[in-house]
């Protein structure tokens, strides 16, 4: 059997093209793990795919882009990370709240009654694909919503009349500015800020689900209701935490998606939503962990994929990924439910 | 949960039986009476439904859009449907990438009659159904074997591996498309463009003014002429297709292999445990619904406009297929059906909500699931258990309530 | 049965009768004035169709043709009073799926005699049979893909360069104008994207240095910017809209790469700006086969201009007496006339004759739809 090895050169060029995929594609991987964090906590608890959290991220990044317009105006401008700090932060609240409130709107309209009627899970499913063609286009009918309360006036920079289905962009494009380099690849703030902020969220959310007694209620929930309920868990406020959770790393995942790209739309959320929940999938849905790797892990196939084969063939490749992982370890790469993480 | 029964439960679970019941009223009436007249009483349904776009019913037909190529639709998407079913009914394994298969049997449609040969579309359809079902056992073969819920999301990877390959392999006319897929061949003498019409002869079809009737000679349907102008014709085939896969479907579900799915479905392990090798029948209900899809995709293909591509098959489309299964009742031929003409229909019918069609489907979804969580025309073993339940719960609280039982 | 039948028999042959008759009255009018009046034609008081997203994520670009026919309807209705015209809208949201049922449901509208669309070239070439079969006639403003014009549809026209002559226009700029050695092409594996990167690429033969594609929706462009830079190109060609234009521009132009951006007319659209940035968009050329508006035109938006023009030779032929599709089609195929897009005239294939190709640049942050240079 002859082995052929491929050094990093021969498929991407150089080292420095391999260290800007990478690095590339972690940005993005750090994203999706943000919002795989809702499948997985939803999936951890309930046993559902909860198809809607997709727009629970997409109403998080119109939030930011409202806010930038709210506080900044309409006049686009360009600033570096610190210019836009202030603004930042204050889009981050106002995205984490919106991401939130859409998420519990959604547990209380699409899931609670299903589950209160002990329903069948796939019902639940197209509850939630139904919500999310609402929830998606709501955001597209956004001009004749204010034309109807009389407001179209007052909303018009909030709205884009006319145009409501059309690309919105946070006024203020936020330039990265490079930091220091590896190996002749140069690190910029942004990408710095992207990938530290999601794990410093997702390491937060660890030892919340590990340490507080609210976790523990998660984890008993997830492991088995039933009892849960005898000892007392309120398992309604549980599966509330859960979405609240779920919507406010979404609100996070908004906010740096806007750092990043800085444009959305009424349909942003679906492809990112495919996306987030293959991430959950790949590394094991209901497992934190697992969605924090199966998202990096994503993002870096992707874009090592595109080098490889070409951007066409990145969704197959990052697809096939999936297939393989599955067929290798078939509950996802740490395979560990949410119920029996260790304390 | 137990905890949670709440004592209107039994009356609860009323407006859900209804249609159901009636639904099982309607048959067992049916069954009640002697051969010649259930042969008279289904020959007239038949008639009706076939009729149906020359009727043109006042409330029913669409005003935008030719009614025509609106029931072509909703016979696609019921056809769709039943094979789904199927999957996710009889088998009860979710697939989110039925859209695959639906591309690939309009895909094979399209390269055998347009793209790389010229065959006629009845020798085409045969082969494009036997490419879906290998399609279906190659993708099958390795997913089966993943768990329940990793499935979703492994179908659903499939069907836009599918979608992208069709997208970008220039063999297959990459994003540009298959154009000018012949339509099958005309019965009686072919239509010569632009003005002979051909066909064997005409049909006027039914203008209502109102709710009185009259003759509308000058849009008359040429009689099985296959040709761009005309959706009628495409519907009549694909309602024959519908109504032969129907018949199939109810053969096979009431075999062995129907009684094994089932058993699959409720319990997989005690079914193996049982000596039914679980994973052969549910490969075969994959291969099965993925030819049905096929055979619809076909279909599609050399429907009225003769043109398909890949932004024909997006991922969206998978979910109003499972939509359409679960709304009308997941595991019900007829609901199915029901869904997949739903589904199909809904959004044509409304076109004058214009923007807010979607919006409107959407909530609707919602609704129907939250009110109807078993789907519109639940299977009638659904609705005997859930009676059952809500019999035991009656009784149980009857001690306090002093029955409660509707 | 047999009665009702009967009594609908003697419905419709009255109801035929009548019809003949008031036909009768009407063409009998219609001899006498025609000369004189210079034209009440048979088609006045009927409709003309439009068959394109109105709804949907493209359904702006569906807004846009419809203010341009609208406004060119307006002017013709307020100049004769006798011979109104109006509009009838059917949505297809640019989807080929939907509009088969929409062109049969036009042909069979009696009061319908020509057709402004389809919009986009997937739904052309889903319908163009449908229209051909029935003899209706139609002008797309916007459908460039070069292929539709093959299919021998005699009723199938536009009023829009295909993006075959686009193309080889954006080429030659950015070897001549721009001076570029190493050109990058990109598109988004849409069929208009494709087609039009396709010919880019032919028309650079050596100086394609290498390309890629990304697809619709997706806005993690770093892998494409990191091959555009190991590329070593100095200009960038995208094929596509300006959505995924933008941030391909952007995340260029951050990513550290000086050289040219420029797109085609699916990009030539003031968002473009707003998505790439001040700083991502400065710079950018955007090519389209049509000029701007002339100061004062009453319709904005990309292919307004071509849906008023389409539309006004619609007009112009109902002035010139046609009174049915045939002689409407026929009209058609001879016409010449400056339109507000330019001059048109069409070959035998229903291609636009002479079609020029402008360049737009975004300076000082804005596109600048004014000023635009003559690249072909």
């Amino acid at each position: 059997m002859t082995v052929t090895t491929y050094s990093v050169h021969d498929l991407f060029g150089s080292f420095d093209n391999f260290a800007s995929y990478t690095t590339g594609g972690l940005v993005y991987g750090a994203i999706y793990a943000l919002i795989a964090l809702g499948y997985t906590m939803v999936y951890g608890v309930l046993q559902l795919i909860n198809f809607a959290h997709s727009e629970v991220f997409m109403y998080g990044t119109f939030a930011v882009a409202w806010t930038f317009v709210f506080l900044h105006g309409t006049d686009s401008a360009s600033q570096s990370l610190g210019e836009a700090l202030p603004i930042l932060l204050v889009a981050l609240l106002v995205a984490m709240f919106v991401s939130a409130l859409v998420a519990l709107l959604l547990e209380r309209v699409a899931y609670r009654p299903l589950i209160n009627k002990n329903a069948p899970k796939l019902i639940a499913l197209i509850s939630a694909i139904g919500a999310s063609f609402a929830l998606a286009e709501a955001m597209g009918l956004r001009d004749r919503f204010a034309k109807w309360v009389g407001l179209d006036d007052n909303l018009k920079d909030y709205v884009s009349p006319e145009k409501a289905r059309d690309v919105y962009s946070n006024p203020v494009t936020i330039n990265p500015h490079d930091l220091f380099s590896i190996g002749g690849y140069t690190v910029t703030d942004v990408d710095l800020v992207v990938i530290g902020a999601a794990i410093l969220m997702m390491v937060a959310l660890d030892q919340f689900v590990r340490r507080t007694r609210f976790g523990r209620g998660i984890r008993a929930v997830a492991q088995d209701p039933e009892s849960a309920a005898l000892m007392g868990v309120n398992s309604t406020r549980v599966v509330q935490v859960t979405f609240l959770i779920g919507g406010l790393m979404a609100g996070v995942a908004a906010t740096l998606y806007m750092l990043k790209i800085g444009s959305t739309r009424q349909n942003a959320g679906f492809i990112l939503g495919v996306k987030a929940f293959t991430a959950a999938v790949m590394g094991g849905i209901g497992n934190l962990r697992g969605a924090l790797l199966g998202g990096l892990l994503l993002g870096v196939m992707e874009n090592w994929g595109s080098a490889v084969f070409g951007s066409q063939w990145k969704d197959v490749v990052a697809f096939v990924l999936l297939v393989l992982i599955l067929l290798v370890r078939p509950s996802g790469l740490l395979g560990e439910a949410l119920g029996k993480a260790r304390a | 949960m137990a905890t949670q029964t709440q004592p209107p439960v039994g009356t609860w679970r009323n407006p859900l039986a209804v249609i159901g019941d009636k639904w099982d009223g309607v048959v067992n009436a049916y069954n009640r009476q002697p051969l010649l007249v259930r042969a008279l009483l289904i020959a007239l349904v038949l008639v009706l439904v076939y009729a149906l776009p020359l009727l043109r019913p006042p409330v029913l037909t669409t005003q935008n859009i030719d009614f025509g190529g609106v029931m072509f639709r909703v016979a696609a998407f019921a056809l769709v449907a039943l094979g789904l079913n199927i999957v996710i009914g009889y088998a009860g394994l979710l697939d989110l990438g039925y859209v695959g298969f639906y591309a690939t049997g309009a895909y094979t449609t399209g390269v055998l009659t347009a793209q790389h040969g010229s065959w006629p579309f009845f020798l085409a359809l045969p082969i494009a159904i036997v490419v879906t079902m290998i399609t279906g056992v190659i993708l099958g073969a390795p997913t089966l074997r993943v768990r329940g819920d990793y499935l979703a999301i492994v179908t659903l990877g499939f069907g836009e591996i599918i979608r992208i390959c069709v997208k970008n392999i220039e063999w297959l006319g990459a994003s540009a498309g298959i154009k000018d897929i012949p339509h099958p061949n005309t019965i009686g003498p072919a239509a010569n463009p632009p003005f002979d019409k051909g066909g064997l002869f005409e049909i006027p079809r039914v203008q209502w003014d109102g709710l009185t009737p009259s003759l509308d000679y000058d849009h008359a349907t040429h009689f099985l002429v296959f040709g761009a102008l005309d959706a009628i014709p495409y519907y009549w085939l694909l309602l024959t297709a519908l109504i032969l896969v129907l018949i199939g479907d109810r053969l096979i579900k009431a075999s062995r292999v129907g009684r094994a799915w089932e058993a699959t479905r409720e319990d997989e392990d005690a079914a193996e445990l049982m000596g039914v090798p679980t994973f052969k029948y549910k490969l075969m209900a994959f291969a099965l619904g993925a030819a049905i899809g096929g055979l619809s995709g076909a279909f599609y293909a050399s429907g009225q406009g003769g043109y398909i591509s890949p932004d024909s098959f997006p991922l969206l489309l998978s979910m109003l297929f499972v939509a359409a299964v679960i709304v009308g009742g997941s595991g019900n031929r007829w609901g199915a059906i029901a869904g997949g003409a739903l589904v199909a229909y809904l959004p044509e019918r409304f076109r004058e909500f214009a923007d807010y069609r979607l919006l409107v489907f959407g909530l609707a979804l919602t609704v129907l699931a939250v009110w109807k969580p078993d789907g519109l025309l639940p299977p009638r073993r659904v609705r005997r258990a859930k009676a059952a339940e809500a019999e035991i719960d009656a009784l149980e609280l009857g001690e306090d309530d002093g029955g409660v039982k509707a | 049965m047999i009665r009702s039948t009967k009594s609908l028999r003697t419905l419709a042959a009255l109801a035929g009768v009548a019809a003949l008759t008031l036909s009768a009255c009407g063409s009998s009018d219609d001899d006498g004035d025609k000369k004189s009046a210079g034209g009440a034609s048979e088609l006045c008081g009927k409709n003309l169709a439009f068959l394109g997203a109105l709804t949907g994520d493209a359904g702006a670009l569906g807004q846009n043709m419809v203010n341009g026919i609208e406004l060119a309807l307006k002017e013709h209705n307020d100049k004769n009073a006798d011979c109104k015209i109006s509009l009838k809208k059917f949505d297809s949201q640019g989807s080929p799926d939907n509009a088969p049922g929409l062109a049969t449901q036009i042909v069979n509208d009696d009061s319908i005699f020509g057709l402004v669309g389809p919009g986009f070239s997937g739904e052309s070439l889903a319908t163009g049979k449908t229209f051909f079969e029935a003899g209706l006639p139609s002008i797309s403003p916007s459908a460039t893909n070069v292929t539709i014009t093959d299919q021998g549809w005699t009723t199938w026209h536009r009023v829009i360069g295909n993006d075959d002559a686009q193309g080889k226009a954006d080429a030659g700029y950015l070897t001549g104008k721009v001076g570029a050695k190493k050109v990058f092409v990109v598109d988004d594996g849409q069929d208009y994207s494709k087609g039009l990167a396709g010919t880019v690429k032919d028309a650079l033969g050596d100086a394609l240095v290498d390309s890629d594609q990304i697809s619709v929706g997706d806005t993690n462009m770093s892998a494409v910017v990191q091959a555009v830079k190991s590329s070593g190109a100095d200009a960038v060609f995208y094929g596509g809209y300006y959505t995924e234009a933008g941030l391909l521009a952007k995340q260029l132009r951050q990513g550290g790469f000086k050289g040219t951006f420029m797109s085609g007319d699916g990009s030539e659209d003031p968002n473009f700006v707003k998505v790439a940035g001040k700083e991502g968009a400065e710079g950018a050329v955007l090519s389209a086969p049509a000029g701007p508006a002339p100061s004062g035109f009453g319709a904005t938006g990309l292919y307004a201009t071509q849906a008023y023009d389409a539309t006004n030779i619609f007009l112009a032929g109902i002035e010139d007496g046609a009174s049915n599709g045939e002689e409407l089609n026929k009209f058609i195929g001879s016409y010449t006339g400056d339109g507000v897009s330019g001059p048109i005239a069409f070959d035998d294939k229903g291609d636009i004759k002479e079609s020029k190709i402008y360049a737009y640049f975004v300076k000082s942050g804005e596109l600048d739809v004014a000023n635009p240079e003559v690249i072909e």
